[in-house]
């Protein structure tokens, strides 16, 4: 008897929890995406505390143009791969580069965006006088040569610096893999956080993509760009829409929603919109 | 189950057992001599030093320790004032930052356990002492603390298991230890229920040794107290 | 920005979010603590009442949800929750995956915790009733159901109470991990406030304003409660 009430008990309470719970349909009728929320103008949390972003709106967009219902939902970075595979949703648009490593798990879209990194630092710092200021390479193999010229020239002066980096982005993974055993490289939850220790001085400089450094640099007199620009190869070839490797019809219905949403230029007013100019990748 | 990757994944999440030892280590010895120091205000009988302690105890213990050790981390960061003082070249380290909560966390709850300690002591052994000639100081050193400990010590094992808990958490402000270390492969690997089953695995073992250790010291302390068999019914008195 | 306004309810103010926040806290907490207290009562059974076998798992359970950090549990069942509840989709025969949301995740990990701990309450609270009672009981001819709703049931929750306050408080607590995996409680919305305006001291000392709140409010309503259950008992 005791087991009977203990177990009905059980029963009432995962009901109600599980009332949480809800399976995907297959005809993507509805669709969820994820995005992280805290990496402005991307994506990001507005005060009453909606998604609001580039990528929200594009979103939108993309889904009108496939007659889908879309539910956009939060999750942090550093999870939303494992997240997409454990099936909390079926789209990832996060500001996420294309990546080989990334490949290996899921599957992309084409991009929508692509803008180069660079550094941040305060204008106080020796860090503010990297040389080649505003100067693009690209990472792909035909610009490596010149790119890892241009980037052992930074080493000497980055030597023994704390870099703070977001987790799990494709800047960490440039970082570890150019200036491994040249600076400390910090990794950080949220790129506000890193923010936050660069204003107070805790990493002596913070890399990550031009999209969201412009804005932090307009919206913070203390800092500044520096060094140059780096795109493409281990950084990246551009922003684009994450999904399963299980669910290739779906990537096929973004695609083809993202080809539209260029062509007729939609993610060129967006971005403008939103970054103040045009992000869409040129190719 | 990919034994091999596992196996890899657990060296790798062994290297941060050096930083979690020193996080738990550092702050169970510096907290416990602010519990101490709690304690004794508690029991001082004096009315505002206990008011002081009391309130440290209950917004120590009131509030979560992922909210203090933010609150340390980030928000003490924020002033131009706390980055110019003689504080910041240790604030700024997230190591000393984690450590400052640690620290400040377990010492509200070890001073109440250290206080029931020696609250246990009956009064007539310390009457006696006193009537003998003892000092207050030799009282403390001589009675209160040989048998205090003994009552204190399974409430104080457990609050360092707590604590080896705990050090999970310095993950969040970027410090590498086992938790730290298990967030970053997943981030290269993204197969996160295989990396975070192992660091569990490691903090079991941890907290198994742990436990052990307490329950010999428990056992050294008091061999009189010795557990009965299993299977003795002893009738219990009503609370 | 003044902190005032910076908390306020105007049309910069956090306030309205974070007391919403504050809301999720407490329902989150208090689904964990419910679930927690039927796991509990489930262990305390099984370490006292069980055969050998069910004493081990429940003793392997309470081993191994107080061994493990908090944060680990939490990320475990998020990520690997969601696993589980698509096989079991998939067996009953739903297709494709089923999700898992962080509110059900988190109130899940935070409750399999607190029901490690309920199950030591609840285990310390049965062996407070004094044996003879349970004696008498049996001696009168009740039942083990009339024994266990009328004796038992009762006395136990009586020397319960101050265990299970300490334990909502810790459930009041843990909810503050929930916010890894996305729950907007109270710390989560912090820490968006925090990167938002970039003042992180302002809001987390509001948030730990709003859990010192929480937790005193229990605080006196667990003593209230201790107080009403233990009436005309003889303390030592």
């Amino acid at each position: 008897m005791k087991a009977l009430t203990c177990f009905a008990a059980a029963a009432a309470v995962l009901l109600l929890v599980g009332s949480g719970a809800s399976a995907q349909t297959k005809d993507w009728s509805t669709i969820k995406i994820a995005t992280e929320g805290a990496y402005k103008p991307w994506n990001f949390t507005d005060p009453s505390g909606k998604l609001v972003g580039f990528e929200v709106d594009l979103a939108e967009d993309l889904c009108k143009r496939m007659k889908a219902k879309c539910e956009i939902v939060a999750q942090a970075f550093d999870g939303v791969i494992p997240a997409l595979n454990a099936g909390k949703f079926d789209a990832i648009m996060a500001g996420m580069n294309i990546t080989e490593k990334r490949k290996e798990a899921i599957i992309f879209t084409q991009p929508y965006g692509r803008t180069p990194s660079t550094f941040a630092v305060l204008k106080s710092s020796p860090l503010a006088k990297l040389p080649e200021q505003g100067k693009v390479y690209s990472l792909n193999p035909e610009g490596l040569a010149a790119a890892q010229k241009s980037l052992d020239g930074l080493k000497p002066m980055l030597k023994g610096k704390v870099i703070g980096v977001q987790t799990s982005t494709a800047q960490a993974n440039f970082l570890e893999q150019y200036f491994k055993d040249v600076i400390e490289i910090r990794q950080y939850k949220t790129t506000e956080q890193h923010d936050l220790d660069l204003l107070a001085g805790r990493v002596d400089g913070v890399f990550a993509s031009m999209s969201y450094l412009k804005g932090v640099v307009e919206e913070n007199k203390d800092l500044t760009l520096s060094g140059p620009r780096y795109g493409g190869g281990a950084l990246g070839f551009g922003v684009a829409v994450g999904l399963r490797k299980t669910d290739p019809d779906l990537q096929a219905k973004f695609d083809a929603a993202v080809g539209a949403a260029i062509a007729d230029g939609t993610v060129a007013k967006l971005s403008t919109k939103w970054f103040g100019f045009d992000i869409t990748p040129q190719h | 189950m990919d034994l091999d990757f596992l196996g890899k994944t657990f060296v790798q999440l062994l290297g941060g057992v050096p930083l979690l030892v020193q996080l738990a280590a550092f702050s169970i010895a510096a907290g416990a001599m602010l519990a101490i120091a709690l304690a004794l205000m508690r029991l001082s009988g004096n009315a505002p030093l206990d008011a002081v302690a009391r309130g440290y105890v209950f917004v120590f213990r009131g509030t979560p320790l992922l909210v203090q050790i933010f609150l340390i981390y980030y928000g003490l960061g924020q002033f131009p004032a706390i980055r110019e003082s003689f504080l910041w070249p240790f604030l700024r380290q997230p190591y000393w930052c984690a450590l400052l909560a640690l620290t400040l966390n377990t010492a509200a709850y070890s001073s109440e356990i250290i206080r029931s300690g020696i609250l246990s002591v009956p009064f007539g052994q310390i009457e006696a002492a006193r009537a003998c000639g003892m000092s207050r100081a030799l009282v403390f050193r001589r009675i209160i603390v040989p048998q205090g400990l003994r009552v204190a010590l399974p409430a104080y094992g457990n609050e360092i298991i707590l604590m080896t808990r705990a050090t999970a958490l310095a993950s969040v402000i970027t410090l590498m230890e086992v938790t730290g270390i298990a967030s970053k492969i997943i981030s290269e690997t993204f197969r996160a229920v295989e990396v975070f089953v192992c660091a569990g695995a490691i903090y079991l073992l941890i907290n198994f040794a742990i436990s052990r250790g307490v329950a010999w010291l428990e056992r050294r302390l008091s061999p009189q107290v010795a557990e009965a068999p299993a299977g003795t019914a002893i009738p219990k008195l009503a609370r | 920005m003044r902190y005032i306004e910076l908390m306020g309810f105007g049309p910069t103010g956090w306030g309205l979010l974070l007391l919403r926040a504050t809301g999720m806290t407490v329902a989150v907490s208090t689904v964990a603590f419910l679930l927690g207290s039927v796991l509990g009562a489930l262990i305390a059974w099984g370490r006292t009442e069980g055969n050998r076998g069910l004493q081990l798992a429940a003793e392997a359970y309470t081993i191994v949800l107080r061994g493990i950090p908090d944060l680990l549990v939490i990320y475990l069942l998020y990520f690997g929750g969601s696993a589980a509840m698509t096989a079991i989709g998939r067996a009953l025969g739903a297709e494709g995956f089923v999700g898992v949301n962080a509110f059900a995740s988190g109130a899940i990990a935070v409750g399999a915790i607190s029901g490690a701990y309920q199950g030591e309450v609840f285990r310390g609270a049965f062996a407070a009733i004094a044996e003879g009672e349970l004696e008498a009981g049996r001696a009168v001819g009740m039942s083990r159901r009339l024994l266990f709703r009328r004796i038992i049931v009762p006395q136990t929750l009586r020397f319960a109470i101050p265990g299970l306050g300490n334990v909502w408080q810790l459930a009041l607590k843990e909810s503050a991990l929930i916010s890894v995996v996305g729950l907007t409680e109270i710390l989560r919305q912090a820490q968006v406030g925090a990167g938002s305006t970039r003042q992180p001291f302002a809001f987390f000392i509001t948030a730990a304003m709003l859990y010192l709140l929480l937790t005193s409010v229990s605080g006196w309503g667990f003593r209230r409660a201790e107080a009403a259950a233990m009436r005309g008992v003889r303390r030592a």
